[in-house]
């Protein structure tokens, strides 16, 4: 309880409260960036919190980390763009509504979001910590295999106009992610002798190339006809509008959040999956599935919401038992440890003081991120009528600029040029990035997992027991089959409707 | 590309001139800040340690030291990175042993060689611990391997890499003891712990970082190195046991092949500084490490024993 009173009298100092501000906002600017993640920024500030009390380090951390949940949205929404792998289900809807002048609504959909999101993971992470992760230990080899299948079935909801242009790209994708140094034999596969593609293709490197050159390149072709996106004008009034509206999706947002804060719990599963996940849930239970992808409000809410309660979730196994949930969660840790603070049962008893300073800085954080990106939304906005000519040179300009600073590799840079043109021919030719994405997001966990599983079951005697006899996997495999049946189901269903308005109507247009 | 001569011309004149005068270029050096490449992701143990330097080594250098990420292929990206640097003492990088003696025996073209890397310093040592579970039956080495002797194969260990340090010590137990197990790698310190703490594999060859950190929860069988490991001493060494595995992760630094002796030997004096810190020695302890203060000269010998160690066993397992 004192450690609780000291906590929040450190929060409110002068110091602390501005030093969480910076790191927002530095943490905003990151997000908004691709090719700056927020990963790379966590690391770059830590040796600066050595000259500060632990408790003041970590919250500006903390602030940094939700920082770049808020800001990744931001390019999604207005330049099909996703700032971090975490906002490319954000692209889905954000720019659609974008394009149809609906960039303001948008935005405030994501800083309110992210503010619940934020807010029930800090709830979760200060009351649920030790039994949620035990439960993320239960997630072993066949399970992470389970949960890539299950996240490949995504394909279905993200590419609905033709499931098999969407498995192809998706095939794609998953062959893309064997190119490197294997996970398990530890071969050199694909590499076709050049050393930096040892490191396998970089998912932001590969992202930057699905999302920025596609835009450019049509950016471009449209360039004659108009000149910019859209004319934004700015309107007053949509901050309180927007909110009423998304108050009365409490199930959908509540949702989400629990969604985020359980995948952020499994070591490896990060913002990526759990915002994707959470938009396919969103889609199936949705009274109105059709209108997602074509800019909808409720898609945001879905992913934004997930992105964000990541955070706190991945910082759970981190907190209690020295796991980290996420790269960025790694670096905290070792924050963390170059500090003399070893994580674990003395965390919450010796330490208590300064991890309640932290967990409880994440309420403040994301309301003060809320403020920043719902007022800012009408500059932002506006952002998206900014003329061809000098929105095209600068995300070009970008673009090279972000996929070379990811790792210091030229490579990257070619790799996300041929990618980009790749994505734009398969785009014309009516494949779905997001597919391909999800392919090479969810390759490696789908290996790892088979091989891994396999190499257990040999050992106990029994591979189906070890594939198919565990509950979670089983719940996997059953969402699994769910979420194929789903879109044939509604596919079907929609069909039958159809034809009974056209039985109605006593016309033979049925035939398609 | 036509003024690339000229370059080189320029270059080997500049090389000849300061191999004329060294006095010259070791006065000066350092005079600009000096690059640090992890070869491993940040919040990695690599990164911790310069992270835990850097600010020293500024005081001691008197120049800012600039942290880079190259990473990928388990550090052969990085280190081949550092191969193809300037030998001007101005990059240096992380240098990890086991991993660059086994990726240029493993890989075909693993995009440097060993003796490209030039061993600076070695500042620490993490012994390779093999774990059970508190609630495991088997409470002693003998009777780990007596299970597996009437189970072959039935016991799972988790690891992290294949070819990796973890995975030479898992083939290194086999050879001793004549126990069959499986092994199962994962990639890296966080996913390994995480299978092995849910009871997915029935035991763990990790760090000892990784041990001590989990210590409530496991029973360290045996460890690595040569001595008791200070952070856990009732647990028994290998070779007190009859098993001659000595197995650990050393960390040091390394710069490209050709630098200057004389500017290696003023960055081996900054590291050992910190290496010797009594209050560094003294956080790397607490957090489960073997804090090591090892010169040039004795690191090259390491490696190269360490090299032959590792060559033949991966010969015997090739003819097996």
């Amino acid at each position: 309880m004192e450690n609780l009173i000291f906590a929040v009298t450190q929060i409110f100092a002068p110091v602390n409260l501005i030093l969480m501000v910076l790191g927002g906002v530095a943490g905003i600017i990151v997000g908004c960036l691709p090719g700056l993640t927020a990963t790379m920024a966590l690391a770059l500030l830590v040796p600066f919190t050595f000259t500060m009390p632990a408790a003041s380090g970590l919250i500006m951390l903390g602030g940094l980390y939700v920082g770049a949940m808020f800001g990744d949205a931001i390019p999604a929404i207005l330049i099909n763009t996703p700032g971090t792998p975490s906002a490319i289900a954000t692209t889905f809807d954000g720019y659609p509504l974008a394009k149809k002048g609906m960039a303001q609504q948008a935005l405030i959909t994501n800083a309110f979001s992210s503010l619940v999101g934020g807010l029930i993971g800090t709830i979760v992470l200060l009351t649920l910590s030790p039994p949620l992760a035990e439960l993320g230990l239960k997630f072993g080899p066949p399970e992470y295999f389970w949960m890539a299948i299950f996240g490949l079935t995504i394909i279905g909801t993200i590419a609905s106009d033709s499931i098999l242009k969407g498995l192809i790209a998706g095939a794609l994708g998953l062959l893309l992610s064997t190119v490197g140094i294997s996970p398990i034999g530890g071969d050199v596969r694909f590499t076709m002798g050049l050393v930096p593609l040892q490191a396998g293709i970089n998912l932001m490197a590969a992202l930057i190339g699905f999302f920025c050159i596609p835009q450019v390149l049509e950016m471009v072709e449209t360039g004659a006809q108009k000149h910019q996106v859209i004319r934004y004008v700015s309107q007053k009034g949509l901050l309180k509008k927007t909110i009423r509206e998304l108050i009365r999706k409490p199930v959908l947002l509540v949702r989400s959040s629990l969604l985020g804060v359980l995948i952020g719990i499994i070591p490896g599963a990060g913002g990526n999956i759990a915002s994707l996940v959470s938009y396919n849930e969103a889609v199936r239970w949705s009274k109105n599935p059709e209108e997602f992808g074509k800019g909808t409000l409720d898609g945001i809410v879905a992913t934004e919401t997930a992105n964000c309660s990541v955070v706190q979730g991945s910082l759970i196994p981190m907190l209690t038992l020295g796991i980290p949930g996420s790269p960025a969660a790694a670096v905290i840790l070792g924050a963390l440890l170059l500090h003399g603070i070893q994580p674990g049962r003395q965390l919450y008893t010796t330490f208590g003081g300064i991890t309640y300073t932290f967990i409880l800085s994440f309420f403040l954080a994301v309301v003060f991120m809320f403020f920043f990106v719902a007022l800012g939304s009408r500059f932002f906005a506006k952002m998206i009528s900014i003329p061809y000519h000098y929105l095209v040179p600068g995300i070009a300009f970008l673009s090279v600029v972000g996929s070379y600073a990811l790792r210091n590799n030229l490579l990257d840079m070619a790799l996300m040029l041929i990618l980009g043109y790749t994505a734009y021919v398969l785009r014309k030719l009516g494949f779905n990035p997001g597919a391909l994405v999800l392919g090479l997001i969810m390759g490696p966990f789908a290996e790892q997992g088979l091989v891994q599983s396999l190499l257990m079951g040999k050992a106990a005697g029994s591979i189906p027991k070890v594939l198919f006899g565990r509950p979670i996997s089983l719940m996997l495999i059953g969402l699994s089959l769910l979420s194929i049946a789903w879109p044939i189901y509604s596919a079907w269903r929609s069909r039958q409707q159809h034809s009974k308005i056209t039985t109605k109507e006593g016309e033979i247009i049925d035939a398609q | 590309m036509r003024s690339r001569p000229l370059g080189l011309l320029l270059l080997a004149a500049v090389l000849i001139l300061s191999a004329a005068f060294p006095g010259l270029a070791a006065e000066k050096y350092p005079n600009k800040p000096i690059t640090y490449l992890i070869t491993f992701d940040p919040g990695g143990q690599s990164d911790i340690e310069a992270r835990r330097q850097q600010p020293l080594l500024e005081k001691y250098l008197g120049v800012p030291i600039i942290i880079t990420y190259k990473t990928g292929g388990g550090g052969s990206v990085g280190w081949s990175e550092l191969a193809n640097s300037p030998a001007d003492g101005y990059t240096i990088a992380g240098n990890n042993i086991p991993h660059i003696i086994l990726q240029p025996i493993e890989r075909t073209n693993a995009g440097y060689r060993t003796e490209d890397l030039e061993p600076v310093a070695m500042f620490q040592s993490t012994p390779i611990g093999l774990a059970v579970l508190k609630s495991s039956p088997l409470t002693t080495l003998e009777e780990f391997i007596a299970y597996a002797k009437r189970n072959p194969g039935a016991i799972t260990i988790a690891g992290s890499g294949t070819y990796s340090g973890h995975h030479l010590a898992y083939l290194q137990l086999e050879k001793l003891t004549g126990a069959k197990f499986t092994y199962i790698p994962f990639t890296g310190a966080a996913p390994q712990v995480t299978a092995f703490l849910g009871g997915h594999t029935m035991a763990i060859l990790a760090n000892s970082n990784d041990l001590v950190q989990h210590q409530d929860r496991i029973r360290v069988l045996a460890f690595g190195g040569l001595e008791r490991f200070p952070a856990l001493p009732d647990v028994p060494t290998f070779r007190e046991l009859g098993y001659d595995l000595t197995a650990s992760i050393d960390r040091g630094v390394c710069v490209p092949r050709g630098t200057d002796p004389a500017r290696i030997k003023v960055l081996e004096e900054a590291f050992l500084a910190i290496a010797n810190d009594p209050a560094i020695r003294q956080q790397m302890i607490d957090q489960g490490f073997i804090p090591l203060a090892m010169g040039a000269a004795e690191f090259k010998q390491y490696i190269a024993e360490k090299t032959a160690e590792y060559t033949e066993l991966l010969q015997n397992l090739t003819t097996r």
